[in-house]
């Protein structure tokens, strides 16, 4: 068998496509964060909460009703948006123009809501969620084994986000959006619906958690409690691509989960922290990310 | 001429009302004193240990919060951080008396403040609230992974050992008034660094950090002492609760934790010197209330709505609160 840094090729491709996937959900996550921070100036510390939702609607549906896995991709992220809107409409409203620090503790506090009802009715331990029939199986590659369903998750995935950037950045909408939150007086003035704007602005941001949620359900244990570790490392991305930024959130994102599969590989202790361990490095040189604006 | 009098009368009546007003509060003071000094009679002394620890951790954090407008979610490091030290030393060497155990948690908890601060410095506001809250997070899993902590279990039966070699500090009469006494000590020179010129600066950083700069302080310098302090006070309170209770747990680590001591701040009163104290009462006793009930499971989801109601409606706190009232009724 051949070997890469004394590592045989197939244990190291397997940790990295492990690791591609987890990129794919922190570039999601981190993507939605970056939507809410760039365009509110919301640091939305109930992002990680959104997601455990989206995954928790997931498998609620299919045990309740029965809804299957394509539907639930689509309504889930609907139904967690609405609630995400709703929380904008009743509570973040009334601090906005306030110390961006207050938003961040209003979250913290919904999180910590949400989190505890729900460990209180469904427990910590974990729901199943059984994938459907279509995914089961995978390719060989010849270098490592690719199950279907995740070359599905890193595909959409990527769809999603450049969907996401494309519209922000190129589209009439999106240029109504940042000049919205740049100067919503004269955006008034020009006839458009600033505050509802931010309201959905904040439920798409909400919703792109959500769908990194019913996304997650199959491969990973769905809990109240899924939503608070993968925050702090989602936050961590967040700083490490430059807060404004749409795109270094994406790549960031991606790169992250790469960096933390290879360390699994070669410093299987420090796979936890290395993702922080960057962060620190990239403050140190470039104190406002990789892909920063501000100086 | 005429006004001239006057003028020195509405002096005069200031500094008479600045005056009664400082002996209300001295008084006040003594009053809470005398409390403190008399409460191990009426209440168990190891629960008033605890609030008192979280009372420092919180004043401690007000500092940073409160007094220079830095929030910082990563404080649990700190606690930790003097917590596991002091917990390992007391553990692992006999010899140790339980002050110089407490005194190196505490300088560890301040150098890991020193390195924080150089690195989170250099960005503000909700940055900085991140930047700190993933350093600590790296602190959680050194905890985790480390050796000598005991991992998920965390570190068990920490001596109490005696003070100077002299006091037994199992006695929980004795260990009371000394955690008094490090509570005290802490709160005292945190109300001596906010009245000091040190403490103006913070202040007028606080309130408006591109003026501070062009008055010519070096604001940075500033804000990392005041980190520094407010680690190192955080370190202190998180060394002597591992002699109280004997243990040293990953939940002094964890995020949670971070947030607690701002719940804490927050609701007590940010920018007040009681607030915080008032603030860690309020928490510890809820927390100890609902875990004696059958409300126990519902702690998370009840402080959560804490916050929110916190943040929504009186954001000044409790303290801040009475405060204003006072202000606009009383005077």
């Amino acid at each position: 068998m051949s070997m890469i840094l004394g590592v045989p090729v197939t244990v190291l491709s397997g940790q990295l496509m492990l690791g591609v996937i987890n990129g794919a959900f922190y570039a999601l996550l981190s993507l939605g964060l970056a939507v809410i921070f760039g365009l509110l100036k919301i640091i939305n510390f109930a992002h990680g909460a959104m997601y455990m939702l989206g995954a928790m609607c997931t498998v609620l549906m299919f045990d309740a009703f029965g809804v299957n896995y394509w539907v639930a991709l689509f309504v889930a992220p609907l139904v967690v948006g609405c609630f995400g809107i709703l929380l904008e409409y009743f509570l973040l409203r009334r601090i906005a123009g306030q110390d961006h620090i207050y938003s961040l503790l209003l979250t913290f506090g919904v999180a910590l809501v949400l989190q505890g009802v729900l460990t209180n009715i469904y427990g910590v331990s974990g729901l199943r969620y059984t994938m459907p029939d279509i995914f089961k199986g995978g390719m060989n590659l010849g270098f490592m084994f690719l199950p279907y369903y995740r070359a599905w998750v890193i595909v959409v995935a990527l769809l999603v986000c450049f969907g996401t950037w494309f519209m922000i950045e190129k589209t009439r909408l999106g240029s109504y959006l940042r000049a919205g939150t740049e100067d919503s007086q004269l955006m008034q003035g020009f006839g458009i619906n600033v505050p509802l704007l931010i309201s959905l602005t904040y439920g798409f941001g909400v919703m792109l958690a959500a769908f990194a949620g019913a996304l997650a359900a199959p491969i990973y244990s769905v809990s109240p409690v899924m939503g608070s570790n993968i925050l702090i490392v989602v936050f961590a991305v967040v700083v490490i691509g430059g807060m404004g930024s749409i795109a270094g959130a994406v790549i960031t994102g991606l790169l992250m989960g790469v960096v933390e599969g290879l360390t699994k590989v070669i410093y299987p202790e420090g796979s936890a922290a290395v993702i922080f361990l960057v962060m620190v490095i990239v403050l140190l040189i470039r104190p406002s990310g990789l892909f920063g604006k501000e100086a | 001429m005429a006004t001239t009098t006057t003028q020195t009368d509405i002096q005069q009546s200031i500094v008479k009302q600045q005056k009664s007003e400082q002996r209300k509060k001295r008084i006040l003071n003594l009053v809470l004193l005398a409390l403190l000094l008399l409460a191990p009679a009426v209440m168990y002394p190891v629960f008033l240990m605890k609030i008192l620890c979280f009372a420092l951790f919180a004043v401690a954090f007000n500092l940073l919060l409160g007094f220079t407008g830095l929030l910082s979610f990563g404080h649990a490091a700190f606690l930790a951080a003097g917590s596991y030290t002091t917990g390992y030393l007391l553990s692992n060497f006999s010899g140790l008396t339980t002050e110089m155990g407490i005194v190196v948690g505490t300088a560890a908890a301040t150098v890991l403040g020193l390195g924080f601060g150089v690195v989170a410095i250099r960005r503000q506001g909700i940055y900085f609230a991140m930047i700190t809250l993933a350093l600590a997070q790296l602190v959680y899993f050194f905890f985790v992974q480390a050796p000598f902590t005991g991992g998920e279990d965390g570190m068990h039966g920490v001596p109490r050992g005696y003070l100077f070699g002299v006091v037994d500090l199992s006695n929980n009469y004795a260990m009371y008034y000394f955690v008094l006494a490090v509570f005290l000590g802490g709160y005292l020179l945190v109300q001596r660094i906010v009245g000091s010129p040190f403490g103006q600066v913070l202040k007028a950083i606080k309130q408006n950090e591109p003026r501070a700069v062009s008055l010519g302080y070096n604001v940075d310098r500033y804000k990392l002492l005041a980190f520094v302090i407010s680690a190192s006070l955080a370190g202190l309170a998180g060394s002597v609760k591992t002699v109280v209770f004997q243990l040293a747990s990953l939940n002094d680590a964890h995020w949670h934790m971070s947030g607690e001591v701002i719940l804490m701040t927050l609701l007590g009163g940010t920018g007040t010197l009681l607030g915080p104290v008032i603030g860690a009462t309020f928490v510890v006793n809820l927390e100890y209330q609902l875990s004696q009930g059958p409300m126990g499971d519902w702690v998370d989801p009840i402080l959560g709505g804490i916050f929110i109601l916190t943040v929504m409606a009186f954001r000044s706190g409790i303290v801040g609160e009475i405060q204003n009232f006072m202000r606009k009724n009383m005077s």
